[in-house]
């Protein structure tokens, strides 16, 4: 093996401007402070005796070791803003600026959930707007707003899915799900009570009908599928599968985690679709994550809209108002499921939604679609000969690769991904779908630029030309340029260390 | 104690008297990559032949273990809540999952031989 050490060999132990950055409870001195108090005057003591006997051990910085810490730490983030960011199945797209700036006008950032209806019409207006918009753009009857997340979308559609069967007085027990489905789609079904009958697909990566239609029965609740797939395929025979499903009269559920490929092209209430969430920080552009939170609404079918969820708008007499209780007819939430988040969903997440709604129009949002299929398929086009494609394309908005062009050379699926943070690039997704060997799922969102898709196809035949010459020490030792190397996976879920500890020195003072 | 039969979801049997040991497959093992986590079912438990019998988790995935046979768990190899690298370095031997008292002995002639689990292993590629 090459001889790198895994220290930067300088003085400091930085690596240039990348400044190495200890816990914050590892800096600072015991009583430093940032703040100028006043000394607290004596009180009575009225704790009865639980006053806190021992230190606390809060660290003692002054504002500019403090400011330095979070930037150090932030500059050790990998963000869209900061690169490409190709992992597949997560849509992660550029956040639109101006979804920002709507976001923080101060009449929509500075409502309290619980001001008085009349105080808020326009914050409630914007709801209801978006509302409107989602089942225009899917064709679907009532939207459920309130999800916070694609997970909880999915337990909200598969929640109402019961209820519906339930009222019905036709409980069901299996729920099938295809192989290549994401994990969050048998968790979801697992929590809301059913049995797991996974569907295999076929040779050309979509959900086999034949194999579906074999295990259909009365006792099915319903089908998970998404579309397009996690293979990036179009499931082509949906309206089968669609009509199959309702035929034993179980209901059709979509995870629309993939929206992105079809929005404004296809609505999917004309395949049959019952139900199906929408990640807001996906298709919509508002952030993931840290800079969130996500956002999972919920569109719903004629047959499952009386179930939808509190609370939701309602345009009344006197303006626009909020139904957050059972009230005594279906328009007032009779049959709903009851309440999953607290409030009323993500409002800062509908703001940014709405924005870029608005701002994209019928036609932008159709060429979103329509640039996001383009650009995978311009990297299928452009790795197609260096890498294994798992299914013959053309491609929608994700390219499936396996590790076929990586046999016998000694370098996995993940020692790739990691060589690809060496040169910049935030790995693809590896590893699923479960259905292929060795899984790379790139997708490169309508926001990338054919420039910065041009490097990185250049960068991937280069690594994959590496790998093929032999060079499997140097994958082995990837990523070496971070802030720190390999990390041991296998030892952190084995022997997880959850709490940090004072050094022992430390400890024993 | 008898030959080790094999299943098409990669988990092997070798009988004793009535008790068989159960494992996953060297292949299976292999596939997985490093294990970092067994669940085992309780003893006492009553399995049929193709049940969901015990998770194995590895850095890559989480995988259900079927019960090749059916019966009655009798024994667990705790060793494996500790070190469930046992499963990677010693996937035939060691690194067992339960102990099943069968209820029908003649359900081992459903599984494959060792060259019948060879050559289906060679056909996954």
């Amino acid at each position: 093996m090459a001889a790198t050490s895994r220290t930067p060999g300088t003085i400091t132990g930085n690596r240039g401007l990348q400044i190495e950055e200890p816990l914050i409870f590892e800096q600072g001195t015991a009583g430093r402070t940032g703040v100028d108090l006043a000394e607290p005057v004596p009180r009575e003591d009225r704790l009865g005796g639980l006053a806190r006997e021992g230190e606390i051990g809060l660290p003692g910085l002054s504002e500019p070791e403090v400011m330095r810490h979070f930037m150090r730490l932030s500059q050790k983030n990998f963000a869209i803003d900061s690169g490409f960011y190709p992992l597949g199945s997560c849509t992660m797209k550029h956040n639109p600026r101006l979804n920002e700036r709507l976001a923080r006008l101060p009449g929509l950032a500075d409502l309290h959930p619980m001001q008085p209806e009349a105080t808020v019409q326009g914050a409630l207006e914007l709801i209801d707007s978006l509302a409107r918009w989602l089942k225009v753009l899917t064709g679907m009857e009532a939207v459920a707003l309130s999800p916070a997340a694609g997970a909880q979308g999915e337990l909200c559609g598969m929640m109402c899915i019961r209820a519906a069967l339930e009222a019905k007085g036709d409980a069901r027990r299996r729920v099938l799900v295809p192989e290549s489905a994401h994990g969050t789609n048998p968790a979801t079904a697992a929590a809301c009570g059913y049995d797991i009958d996974a569907v295999a697909n076929n040779a050309r990566g979509r959900v086999d009908l034949a194999a579906v239609k074999a295990k259909l029965g009365d006792d099915v609740a319903g089908i998970m599928l998404t579309n397009p797939n996690t293979c990036g395929l179009f499931e082509d025979e949906i309206l089968e599968i669609a009509e199959a499903v309702h035929e034993v009269g179980a209901y059709f559920y979509c995870d629309g985690a993939n929206f992105n490929a079809i929005v404004g092209k296809v609505r999917p209430g004309d395949l049959g679709i019952d139900a199906m969430h929408l990640n807001l920080h996906k298709t919509f552009s508002t952030p993931h994550g840290g800079g969130g939170p996500g956002s999972g609404p919920v569109v719903l079918s004629g047959g499952l809209a009386p179930f939808a969820p509190l609370p939701f708008v309602v345009h009344g007499k006197e303006g626009f108002r909020l139904v957050e209780h059972r009230g005594r007819s279906e328009d007032e939430g009779l049959s709903a499921i009851g309440r999953l988040k607290g409030f009323h969903g993500q409002m800062g997440m509908f703001v940014r939604a709405l924005a870029y709604m608005m701002s994209h129009g019928a036609d932008g949002l159709r060429q979103v679609a329509e640039d996001a299929v383009l650009n995978a398929n311009y990297l299928l086009a452009g790795l197609k000969d260096v890498l294994t494609v798992s299914y013959p394309g053309p491609c929608m908005h994700e390219v499936l690769f396996d590790d076929g062009f990586l046999e016998d050379t000694g370098v996995s699926t993940l020692d790739f991904a990691k060589a690809l943070i060496d040169e910049g690039f935030h790995p693809t997704t590896i590893y699923f779908p479960l259905v292929v060997h060795g899984a790379m799922l790139m997708e490169p969102t309508e926001t990338e630029s054919k420039a910065s898709l041009d490097q990185f196809i250049a960068t991937v035949r280069g690594l994959a030309a590496g790998a093929r010459s032999g060079d499997a020490a140097k994958f082995h030792d990837a990523p070496k340029l971070t802030p720190r190397r390999r990390l041991d996976e296998t030892g952190a879920a084995r022997h997880p260390v959850l709490r940090w500890r004072p050094a022992p020195d430390k400890a024993a003072e | 104690m008898s030959e080790m039969k094999f299943s098409d979801e990669h988990e092997w049997i070798r009988l004793d008297g009535d008790i068989g040991t159960v494992g996953i497959t060297d292949y299976a093992q292999e596939q997985l990559g490093d294990v970092v986590y067994v669940e085992l079912p309780e003893i006492g438990k009553q399995v049929k032949s193709g049940d969901e019998m015990a998770v194995v988790e590895s850095v890559k995935a989480a995988s259900e273990v079927y019960a090749p046979v059916s019966g009655e768990v009798t024994e667990v190899n705790e060793t494996l809540s500790d070190a469930p690298e046992t499963v990677n370095a010693d996937a035939l031997g060691a690194g067992w999952f339960v102990k099943i008292r069968l209820g029908d002995p003649s359900e081992l002639d459903k599984l494959m031989d060792e060259a019948a689990y060879s050559a289906f292993t060679a056909g996954l590629g």
